[in-house]
């Protein structure tokens, strides 16, 4: 039996997707600047796309930006909004527990000379507003707060930090990492006061390469690359038209269905979390409950190593992740679950379950009892 | 302007009556490694030498640097071929060799004729003179010195003429192949590439084997020692990757003896399986990175512990070289980047504490006997378990 539980790393593409991809790359193969009618038949799928997107998020058309993914919205939305306002003032403000996309963007601008504030978290990964009201000066020109973390599957408080943001000073801009949130929740920028929304499409079972950045249309930004100025000149290059397709395929798919299938991936959460807390000495981080992601499970396992752990569920066909799969090709801890202050002990013993929509009742009973089997003698051969 | 490129060979020269097998060797190793190159080449011997001729566009540095990795050459020469079309435009043509080669001239240089086809009209003597005047006449920052000339000029008359005066190194060493072949116990680390290069150096051919511990050890550690032996194959000639499933056998040392003699007990059985898999593929030694004393089971006692094992040579290459001298030469062959990848090997992933830095053999052995139950069977199903990966240099 094969287990998919990476789900956070990335997502099987849906099968609809990969076949209007390969129709578009194979016929409808136009470039949209074309003048031709190539490239208006192109252009369509790119029009399609933005209406889709922009009525997802209650936005409207101008303020979609088709990016190479969620890396590249997340410097973007930082880089350029600190460019375009760095007269109003240079301080920024995110958390200590951002996807490395985040973090090293803000380190690069400290090295600029901006001055950036690293929230921290409590023992749950989560934010809390009076640090962010307190971190907030007049020099603020910026917050960055994921939308659901990573690693734990923690959710921040977005809408009530938006409304505190634009209550102390609405000219602060307030983006939003949303790329593990988005196809699990409805977000709606403007009610939530959100200006910059990250998302990449692999992550909804749409292909790699490619995601979009949300930038309300008050906002002030300026473009990272420079080129032939498309998508009004904030992210020239060649439109990816089978990926910007293929994702807005994808928000179809799963905001069509999306109530449903956040109540079920809960159901397969609270499932897995009560068979994991049965194993002895295994600690659940972040919240297990529906106060957290429905769809990611971090677990810690007393004794057993992660990457060794990792390792015997592949051999019984299950992938999961140690820590997230970012981090995992690096020997350091996690900087998310240190934040959250974990038992030092534990840090190196965390792994994370990540579900899909593919992911079955019966897959994770097989997990449960994989990791049953497993965890007993593996124990038997640590460290001594 | 080169077109053709003569190989000198240092240690070859000196054998005896097998000494053509070393130069057929030479001849097999050259082909493989331009097999990486753009271009077609012919490689030829004539008694004392070996040519290598393009016989189609190449890159002369991609070249260059793909002879550099065949053990036995000394030198290469890149050549200059001309037409034979009468003295005068011979002159010509070393003039205009002179003056690409050494654009600034300030040099010192000697003519070196030879004249293997005899009806030549000049003999060498005339033709040294003739051809150092035609240059001196035509650069005059240009000095004679006979005695010790900074530049030798070889001008060999055969059916076509041959210029050629620069000597680029190459790797020394002997052929790969014209030694036997060896087992070398490849791990992720630093040492053990660099040991397998030292050894192929002389001329040995390589085998490997791979001790895998899954989950302890994931496929990217595995993926690392393929990439290793792919570095080391460029030297060497395509490797027989033998990789060997070790985690029962891990185990259960581990339940039955003393934890601290976990990596002793362990290396021998390492060195028992590496001695079973080369005598079955023909090789007569084994090959360790090991090296003096750099960790608690590569002590003298240590070694001589697991040295017992084996019936067959064992050659440690790196046996007196620091680790900074290690890593200096797995920079040069290129293998440091992807050692220093951070996976775990077998080896570091259950080591204790305070392993035995001075182990006594009697008390080995005697912990060895609580394993006699199973570990024969362990032994040969890790044996008959075995995969083989070919392992090929790719261009």
């Amino acid at each position: 039996m094969e287990v998919y539980l990476d789900n956070s790393a990335t997502t099987r593409c849906f099968d609809e997707v990969a076949e209007l991809m390969k129709k578009i790359m194979c016929e409808d193969y136009g470039n949209p600047s074309s003048l031709h009618r190539k490239g208006v038949q192109a252009e369509r799928y790119v029009r399609y796309a933005t209406q889709t997107i922009a009525e997802n998020l209650k936005g409207n058309e101008k303020e979609i930006f088709f990016t190479s993914g969620g890396t590249e919205s997340d410097n973007l939305a930082i880089r350029g909004c600190a460019a375009a306002n760095c007269r109003a003032g240079r301080h920024l403000i995110t958390t200590q527990i951002e996807h490395p996309a985040v973090l090293k963007t803000m380190k690069h601008l400290e090295e600029e000379g901006f001055r950036v504030t690293y929230l921290p978290v409590d023992g749950r990964g989560c934010v809390s507003l009076s640090e962010l009201q307190r971190a907030i000066t007049g020099e603020t020109i910026l917050v960055s707060i994921m939308h659901t973390n990573n690693e734990v599957g923690t959710l921040q408080p977005i809408q009530e930090a938006g409304a505190l943001i634009r209550k102390m000073n609405p000219r602060i801009l307030f983006h939003v990492d949303a790329v593990q949130g988005f196809g699990k929740f409805r977000i709606y920028p403007k009610k939530m006061n959100i200006d910059l929304l990250s998302v990449s499409g692999h992550k909804i079972h749409g292909p790699k390469g490619v995601g979009f950045l949300y930038v309300d249309e008050r906002v002030k930004i300026k473009p990272v690359v420079f080129g032939g100025g498309q998508q009004s000149g904030l992210r020239s290059g060649t439109e990816n038209v089978p990926g910007i397709a293929g994702m807005a395929k994808a928000v179809e798919m799963i905001y069509g269905n999306l109530d449903r299938e956040r109540e079920r991936l809960y159901e397969l959460k609270e499932a897995f979390c009560e068979g994991l807390l049965k194993i002895p000495d295994v600690v659940l981080n972040g919240h297990p409950g529906r106060d957290g992601a429905p769809h990611v499970v971090s677990a810690s396992v007393r004794g057993v190593r992660s990457e060794v752990l990792l390792h015997a569920l592949e051999d019984k066909g299950i992938y999961v992740s140690a820590g997230s799969a970012c981090a995992a090709r690096k020997p350091q801890p996690s900087t998310t679950l240190q934040a959250m202050g974990i038992d030092r002990e534990l840090l190196g013993s965390t792994i994370r379950f990540s579900f899909s929509v593919f992911t079955t009742m019966e897959e994770i009973n097989y997990t449960l009892q994989t990791m049953c089997d497993i965890i007993p003698v593996l124990r038997r051969f640590s460290r001594r | 302007m080169f077109t053709a490129f003569l190989i000198k060979y240092a240690e070859i020269g000196v054998k005896g009556k097998n000494r053509y097998l070393f130069e057929e060797a030479l001849v097999r190793q050259i082909r493989y490694a331009l097999k990486r190159c753009e271009g077609e080449f012919k490689v030829s011997r004539t008694p004392g030498r070996v040519y290598v001729e393009a016989c189609s566009e190449f890159d002369f540095d991609e070249t260059v640097d793909n002879l550099k990795t065949v053990f036995g050459i000394s030198g290469i020469c890149p050549v200059v071929h001309v037409e034979d079309e009468g003295f005068e435009k011979l002159c010509e043509s070393v003039v205009s060799y002179m003056d690409t080669v050494y654009p600034d001239k300030d040099i010192t240089f000697k003519v070196q004729a030879r004249r293997s086809r005899k009806n030549y009209p000049m003999d060498s003597m005339e033709l040294n003179r003739e051809i150092g005047s035609a240059v001196l006449d035509a650069f005059p920052r240009i000095r004679v010195d006979v005695h010790e000339p900074q530049v030798l000029l070889h001008v060999e008359i055969r059916e076509k003429i041959y210029i050629y005066s620069r000597i680029i190194p190459g790797p020394g060493g002997m052929p790969v192949g014209s030694n036997g072949k060896s087992m070398l116990l490849l791990s992720g680390g630093i040492d053990s590439p660099v040991a397998g290069y030292m050894i192929a150096k002389r001329g040995v051919k390589i085998d490997a084997v791979y001790f895998h511990a899954p989950p302890y050890t994931s496929d990217r550690a595995k993926q690392k020692v393929v990439d290793l032996a792919g570095i080391v194959s460029r030297y060497s000639g395509p490797i027989y990757l033998h990789i060997i499933n070790f985690t029962d056998i891990q185990m259960y040392i581990y339940e039955k003896c003393p934890h601290e003699e976990l990596t002793i007990i362990m290396r021998r059985y390492m060195m028992r399986i590496a001695q079973r898999l080369a005598e079955d593929t023909e090789c007569m030694g084994l090959i360790t990175g090991e090296s003096i004393g750099q960790v608690a089971s590569q002590t003298v006692q240590s070694l001589a512990v697991t040295n017992e094992v084996c019936t067959m040579p064992v050659f440690r290459p790196l046996i007196g070289f620091d680790k900074m001298e290690i890593v200096d030469i797995s920079e040069k062959i290129g293998t440091y980047e992807t050692s220093i990848l951070p996976y775990e090997d077998c080896c570091t992933i259950f080591v204790a504490k305070h392993p035995v830095t001075k182990p006594n053999l009697n008390v080995i052995k005697r912990h060895e006997t609580n394993l006699e139950e199973k570990i024969d069977e362990l032994v040969q199903k890790a044996l008959d378990t075995e995969e083989v990966i070919v392992v090929s240099s790719r261009r």
